[in-house]
């Protein structure tokens, strides 16, 4: 047989995985998290009477925490393994990522386990977040010159 | 109306986000790296400062915000400080986020055992 047709008989039968499903799931439940941030930002502001901008902070802090209690309790990554990208897009995910690792590499000591490991995956969302802001910060303090 | 504006917002970024997952080789870590480059990007010009002006917490919530909060605190320095405030101020608006993220997730580390 050749080779081609081995690839088409094989593409064939390929489990195919369900991409309209994922996709709508991942819309519906990043949504949720955006109308949650809003509803916890309003709240913010009504509770502790502080402007839009500090209820920002609580809020992202909020988030962190919760995904970071839901993840170590360890029903998170059943979550995200359904929603997708719902939970990965948003600051979830983050910290999802790094407690994830952290709790992976936890029997390998303070330093070379849970030291090294917890920057594994957000590392990279640092690194390029960094980068890319020095540069596009740097073209729009050129241009504009600064705010 | 700002709820429905967040939901639909935030939805279509988790949804790009899904599409481009479903459909090429790339994994959730370089999604994630090309969302915050996005929004820095998207920031050179102010045009995410509009948006979170008219959807509120759904552009908050994704990590785009992320990218949007460093540029913005280098060039709140920069302005005070000139070139070098870029470096100086980086941080000063993500501060809170990642601080938070690094305690919430030694503490649980040290408290809780994994599952399995």
């Amino acid at each position: 047989m050749e080779k081609r047709e081995y690839q088409k008989i094989v593409d064939r039968h390929k489990p195919t995985e369900p991409r309209l499903k994922n996709a709508f799931i991942a819309f519906v439940i990043g949504g949720m998290i955006g109308v949650l941030g809003q509803l916890l930002i309003e709240f913010y502001t009504y509770i502790f009477d502080i402007s839009t901008k500090d209820a920002t902070v609580f809020m992202s802090v909020t988030l962190i925490f919760v995904s970071c209690l839901f993840t170590a309790l360890g029903f998170f990554d059943k979550w995200v393994s359904f929603g997708k990208c719902g939970f990965i897009i948003p600051i979830t995910g983050f910290a999802h990522s790094m407690m994830s690792s952290g709790m992976e590499y936890r029997k390998e000591g303070p330093i070379y386990g849970i030291g090294s490991n917890i920057f594994k995956l957000a590392g990279s969302v640092i690194l390029y977040g960094v980068v890319s802001a020095w540069f596009f910060g740097m073209i729009r303090y050129l241009l504009l010159g600064g705010v | 109306m700002i709820y429905l504006y967040s939901f639909l917002f935030s939805g279509a970024l988790c949804l790009l986000g899904q599409i481009i997952l479903d459909n090429t080789k790339l994994t959730p870590g370089h999604i994630t790296s090309m969302f915050v480059v996005l929004g820095a990007f998207l920031d050179c010009f102010s045009w995410y400062d509009t948006i979170i002006a008219y959807v509120g917490g759904g552009a908050l919530v994704p990590i785009t915000s992320f990218g949007h909060s460093l540029i913005h605190g280098a060039l709140a320095k920069a302005n005070e400080f000139g070139f070098i405030g870029l470096m100086m101020g980086m941080f000063d608006l993500t501060a809170s986020g990642i601080t938070a993220a690094i305690l919430f997730t030694f503490i649980f580390t040290l408290i809780f055992r994994p599952k399995n």
